[in-house]
Formats: structure tokens, sequence, C-alpha cells
């Protein structure tokens, strides 16, 4: 039920009704619940809505994290 | 309150089977009817089935009901053993249907018969009152010549499941037709004849059906609970488009699930199944066929579909209880 | 996002897992407090990997389908039976969920009326706009996360006059069960996973008191299977060096205040209520409803509708203590007996995945 998806977002209207992109699916978004949200920004889509913007830096890091994880344990 | 039929019968789902076991096999027992299968094996080698289309809209990307109407005939034989022959044609027209839309559909029916080698031998029209039907239902019943007899019992631990191509792509063309959910995507229905698969049955096949309604694991729910084995296939091989990848994760829908119009999946034994594989990835329809699974008496109780996913984990499937878009075929 | 369900990471994060928990002396159990990861603990065959690691996972109250209780979809399928012309519009799974009235998927509409899902609250503001003859209801359910995108379409509609919507609404807000769990006389639950979309919306503050109050580990997670995984290894950490916090294992979406925004819209159109869950009884300032200025658009006002709250519980239930993890489904006294799958009192039977259903489904003989 509370399902959001990281998407980009590819095209805002001046009404904050915008369109995000998920692996070439497109779907009908409304960013009025964001701060500010600009085309090239990754975003959490619940419900045809953008929740959160993603933190690409924090995304990053996880990935990073889990990476050496790996790499560590099969260096052990 | 009086019992009315609502739309959750005709859905695929328990309530339909219930309706089947209790009202439909019930009153007309006998045993061509009791086995349930996709076409009837008459005398003298005969197949027979019938199917009607009611799919809301009647035009979609990769098809429209003419395609279907002919393809999903032709693949309930071919899945059965059968190779398709005779195709009888009832149209049900609602008034004020355009004839460019008519004509269209008609043009796909030529199309598609051609494609699958089948001759449209009879026919109907009829034509209802505005609104007593939604602008086109068609009824098919298709002829075939009997090549093989499915044998599910000879099914046994270690023969092989093979998908025919990627999953989804009917039920997703339709829901992009309909433009519902604000959905934009190229995804095009995968509806096509299954002709290509009637070789394989003289190679061993044991079983095939298409993925129609309630999905492959609807599909191989049903196989399992006929077979003292369970069914274990693995989420990482199964093949699945970029815009049903899309599409499932955004709205939250399992793709194993999603109906398809030109698929199959066979269980063919374990020492056949690379060759029967590689014949199927001849054909330009089972390009991205794989091997997805296999007959278990190891993991598992006796008719269970066990799912092994991206992570690792095991997950117990269970056929779809009751359909979330409607009229898809 | 593959490499957050890969099998290799998801082995290493185990291996972890299990390091920590070999020098524990009982499984460590942990409630997965949303039901969308509840979804990927079950999606993904989570549970018994965990298990295998000494690691149960117990499934909370956030399902908002399953909590919402049976008398409120009861209403919104007398609403759509009785009444013509009218389109009731909803999210799928609240078509499914069984009632002694059948569901919203097994009912016929009234002449004239339809049931339609939705993907967005958007669509159903849409429909309105396009039907001006028919009066459209979308029956909202949600969390804080779904909360501000159907507070948005009843904004809408009052600023645009749209007389013809209404909302039939089940808000529930997270924090009020998470308080009267901890406050169960034999909590058996030793960290909690913290919804991330709810938090992505409320931040990180509103669960402070649970490790300030009640000593006990927790961590926002997201929804893929690392997520999940890297959320337990946090509260196995805390565990470790026995302190507790709120640890945001989700800081890609998580912000530590949430979106103001969308709690700025939620306080401008809503007010807090006392609620009636599911199988958990009443839960003071757990609900929220339309403030007065907006009770044109609330259809419990408009078709003037009679929810009498509580009426669909059974006396017995004890669903309650089974999302506490205090007692097993068996030892319900309703369990299989007067509630089963196609007829559900508590929302542990309601959801596919909730302890009850799981029960009857596999472990009965």
């Amino acid at each position: 039920m509370c399902l959001g998806i990281p998407a980009k977002v590819i095209q805002i209207e001046e009404s904050k009704i915008g369109k995000v992109d998920y692996l070439g699916t497109k779907i009908k978004t409304n960013l009025t619940l964001l701060e500010d949200a600009h085309v090239g920004d990754w975003v959490i889509v619940h419900a045809g809505f953008a929740i959160s913007k993603l933190n690409e830096e924090e995304a990053k890091e996880t990935f990073s994290l889990l990476r050496e994880m790996v790499d560590k344990q099969d260096a052990e | 309150m009086k019992k009315k039929v609502s739309l959750e019968l005709g859905s695929g789902g328990k309530l339909m089977r219930d309706f089947i076991a209790q009202h439909i096999v019930k009153n007309f027992k006998n045993p061509l009817l009791d086995e349930l299968s996709d076409s009837a094996h008459l005398p003298h080698q005969i197949a027979f089935t019938t199917d009607s289309y009611v799919v809301d809209p009647i035009f979609f990307s990769g098809g429209d009901i003419g395609t279907l109407c002919i393809n999903g005939t032709v693949n309930d034989l071919v899945v059965s053993g059968a190779e398709p022959k005779y195709i009888s044609l009832s149209l049900i027209i609602e008034e004020g249907l355009s004839w460019d839309e008519l004509e269209k559909i008609l043009k796909s029916i030529r199309k598609a018969s051609k494609k699958a080698g089948v001759e449209i031998a009879t026919g109907d029209t009829k034509v209802v009152r505005r609104g007593q039907c939604d602008k086109i239902y068609i009824n098919t019943s298709g002829v075939g010549r009997v090549l093989a007899k499915p044998s599910i019992s000879k099914i046994k631990p270690g023969d092989k499941l093979i998908l025919t191509g990627t999953l989804g792509e009917h039920s997703l063309a339709v829901m992009l037709a309909r433009g519902d959910f604000g959905l934009e995507s190229t995804a095009k229905s995968d509806c096509a004849p299954l002709n290509f698969l009637l070789p394989l049955w003289r190679k061993g096949t044991l079983w095939m059906r298409d993925i129609t309604r309630g999905g492959l694991a609807t599909v191989l729910c049903e196989l399992a609970e006929r077979i003292p084995y369970s069914l274990l296939i693995e989420e990482d091989k199964i093949p699945l488009s970029r815009s049903v990848r899309g599409a499932t994760e955004l709205l939250g829908i399992d793709p194993l699930f999603l109906a398809g119009e030109g698929r199959a999946v066979l269980i063919v034994p374990g020492k056949k199944a690379n060759d029967i594989l590689a014949e199927i990835k001849k054909d330009s329809l089972g390009k991205k066929a794989e091997i997805i699974g296999l007959v278990e008496d190891k993991i598992g109780k006796p008719g269970e579909l066990l799912l092994e996913t991206f992570s690792g984990g095991l997950r117990l499937l269970e056929p779809l209880t009751s359909e979330l878009l409607p009229r898809i075929c | 996002m593959r490499e957050l369900r890969d099998k290799k990471v998801i082995k290493s994060l185990l291996t972890e897992i299990e390091k920590r928990t070999q020098a524990l002396s009982s499984p460590v159990r942990i409630m997965e407090v949303c039901g969308t990861h509840t979804m990927t603990v079950h999606k993904f065959g989570l549970k018994n990997m965990l298990a295998k690691a000494a690691v149960e996972m117990i499934s909370g109250p956030g399902c908002p389908v399953c909590i919402t209780p049976n008398e409120i979809h009861e209403v919104a399928i007398e609403l759509v039976t009785k009444k013509k012309n009218l389109i009731l519009t909803t999210f799928g799974d609240m078509t499914r969920v069984p009632t002694q009235k059948g569901s919203l998927q097994t009912v016929v509409p009234a002449i004239g009326s339809l049931i339609k899902i939705v993907y967005s609250p958007e669509e159903s503001l849409e429909m309105a706009r396009s039907n001006p003859e028919k009066s459209v209801v979308f029956f909202g359910v949600g969390f804080e996360t779904t909360i501000p995108a159907i507070a948005f379409t009843v904004k809408k509609a009052f600023e645009e006059g749209l007389s013809n919507y209404a909302i039939l609404s089940a808000f529930w807000l997270i924090p009020p069960p998470l308080k009267a769990i901890a406050n169960a006389k034999e909590v058996a639950i030793d960290g909690f996973l913290y919804p991330g979309h709810v938090s992505a919306i409320i931040g990180e503050k509103p669960y402070q008191f649970i490790p300030r109050e009640y000593g006990i580990p927790g961590a926002i997670t997201g929804f893929e299977p690392s997520d999940i995984l890297l959320g337990v290894l946090s509260i196995l950490e805390q565990i470790k060096e026995g302190k507790a916090a709120v640890s945001n294992e989700y800081a890609r979406v998580v912000r530590p205040s949430g979106n103001p925004k969308a709690l700025a819209l939620m306080s401008e159109i809503l007010e807090t209520k006392n609620s009636h869950w599911r199988g958990l009884g009443l839960i003071p300032r757990s609900g929220l409803k339309l403030k007065k200025k907006y009770s044109s658009f609330d259809a419990e006002v408009k078709f003037n509708l009679k929810i009498k709250e509580g009426s669909g519980d059974l006396p017995g239930c004890r669903c309650g203590e089974v999302l506490c993890g205090i007692v097993s489904p068996p030892e319900c006294p309703l369990f299989a007996e007067k509630c089963n799958p196609g007829f559900p009192y508590g929302p542990c039977m309601v959801s596919f995945e909730g302890a009850c259903f799981v029960h009857y489904k596999y472990s009965r003989n």
C-alpha cells in the first residue's frame, strides 16, 4: 500500500503536474508535495504523487557500502 | 436480496472455477467435458474448442479483437496437441459501430487466419441495439487434427519447464489502450499464433499451456495441483521486457499473474530440454525462450508451485484469486 | 535497483546478520511495521532466510487495507450497490477485502453506478470533472504516505467547486498503534523496522518516544530486500551496543524532518480523531478526518452514511495480541472457526501476508 518507486522527472507543467520515467515507462505524476522539483531529478512516486526527492549521494553511499561488504567477504 | 451474477464470476478466479465445477460440469456431465482441457478430443482424431472475445477496447497496440479471436482459439488447439484447421466466426455487433472499424477487424481476422493456417468454415452475424453489447463481441470455435495426447501422468521429477517468451505484454497493451492510470509505454500485445510449437509434440513434449488469464503463476498452479510433485521456477530466469518490468513495478502488479496471448509454458523431459529449447529459439516468436524451472520431489510439498526469488529466497505461489484488469480477451 | 535484490548482496548481508545473532542466546524478534515491508519480506522469501539467521520477523499493523474495519468496507459496498449513478473509485487492494456483504469485486453496482480502480487519487478528481452528472466517491484509505495525496484532491475540489466529488476516508496514523503495541504487557519485540515512506512524510522524530520510553531499538528502512536487511543489521548493532535509537537506513529518501509541505497540507485539511482499528480496537488520536470547512466533501456527511464504529468486531478476536507476538494464531478462539480467509474478522486474516492467513493456509494439517 505504501509502494513507492524511484523514477526520473522528465516533464513539469506550471500546474506542478508532470511526468516521470521508470525503465522507459512514463506515468503522470503530481509534484505539488515537493518544495522544488526539476526535470532530471529522481523522486519517489507513490499513488501518482512524488512524495520525496531522492538524495543521489546517499543512494551511492548505500550502494558502495553493500559493494564493500560483498568484496570484503569474498576476500575472507 | 436476490443473488445476481457479478463481474467476478467471469474473472478466471476462484468464483469462476467453482461455477464451472458446480454448475457446468455437474449439469452436463460427460467424459469429454470432465477433462476440462483447452480443447476436447473427439473420435476420429478431431479436436474441438470454443472461446468468446469481449476485449475492451477493441483496438490496442499490437492487435485488435480480430487478431485475438483467431489466435486465442488457434492456441487452445495447439497446446492441447492438435493442428488447427477450421474456425467458425460469430459476430455480435452493437448498432452504430463504424464501418471502418468493422472492416479493420475483418481484415485482421483474414490476416491472422492466413498466418495460423486456418480457414473460416462457417459463421453468423447478429446486430443488437445500442447499449446491448459494447461495440462488438466475437465467438470463434476451432476444429483441429489431433497430433498428440498431452500426458500429465508421465511427468516426473527432473522434467524441465520451458517458457517460450516474455510475460504480460498483452495485459499491459490493453491497459494502455484503455488510457488507465496515466501510463505511457511502447508495450505491444504479444498476440500471435503458436503453431510453431506443434512439431515439439513429436519431440517428446509432455504438456503445454498458453499463458492467458491468470498468468504464468495461475497456469502452473493448476498443473501442480494435478501432479504428485512440486514445481520450482527461478525468478531470474523468467524473461520480462523492459516495459513490463517498468509498468508492473510502478503499479505494484506481479508480472507472474499477467496475461499474454502468444506465449506458452511447456513441460519436457530433462534430457531433451536443451534440444527443444534450441528448436523454439529458431522461431522469431521463441527467441526469448528460457528453461525456467523443473519438476521437483525434494523441495516443497506435492501440488505446490515454488519460486526461487532474485534474492535467493523461496516463495509459494498461489493461483490468481481475482482479476484486476477487466475484459482483456 | 537490481543490486539491492542481488543474491550475492543478500547472502553477504545474511552472513553479517548471522555473525551478530550468534553472540545472542535467543532468536531476535523484529516487527516490520509496514505492510509494504511485509510484502518485500514475503515476495523475496526473506522470512525463511532470516529465520535461519535467528531473526524472527513479525508483521505489524501497517496494512491500511487490513486494519480498516469491516463496517467501513460494508458502507462502501452499500453505497455503490444502492445508489444510482455513482462512481466509486478506490485502490486495487481495497476491492478484495471480503465482508458479509461480499467484496467490491463480487457485488453488483446499482444501475448507472460502477466501481473503478485507480492508481492515483487524482484520477478520481478527473472522473468527477468529466462526469458532472454522476457522483464520484473516492474510497480512500491510507497512512501518512497516502493521506497528503488524497487531501490534495479535496483541496482542489474545494477550490474548483467540484460539488459531485467526495471521499469516504479511512485515514490512519502510524505512531499511535506503535505506542499501543509497546505498551502491551508482554511485549516480545526486540526491534522495530519503521516504514520508509510514512517516514518520508513524518520524518524521524515521531518514533523517538520508542527508544526513549520503552528502550526498544529501531531503524527506518526502504523496501528493497537489501534495505530490510540493512535495517535488521542496524537493530542488531544497537542490541550489541546495549543502546536504543531510531537509525535512518533510508537516508536516500527520508529527511530527518520529513516532508514539510505534505505535513502542512494535511493539517490544513484534516484534524485528528479517535479511531477504531480492526482487531486493535479504539486508539486515541490515531485517525484523521476532514475539517468542518471541507465537510461537504465527506461522503459520510454527504450521503448520511452511518458507520457504527466497532460494530464489526467480534468478542474474542486476539489479533491485537497476535500482532504483538504475544499469542500464536491457533491460540485465538475464533481462529479457523468463525474467522477464516473467506470471512475474516481480524486484520491478520485479511491480508495475504497476515500471520493468521499464513497460518491458516500453510500450517494447519
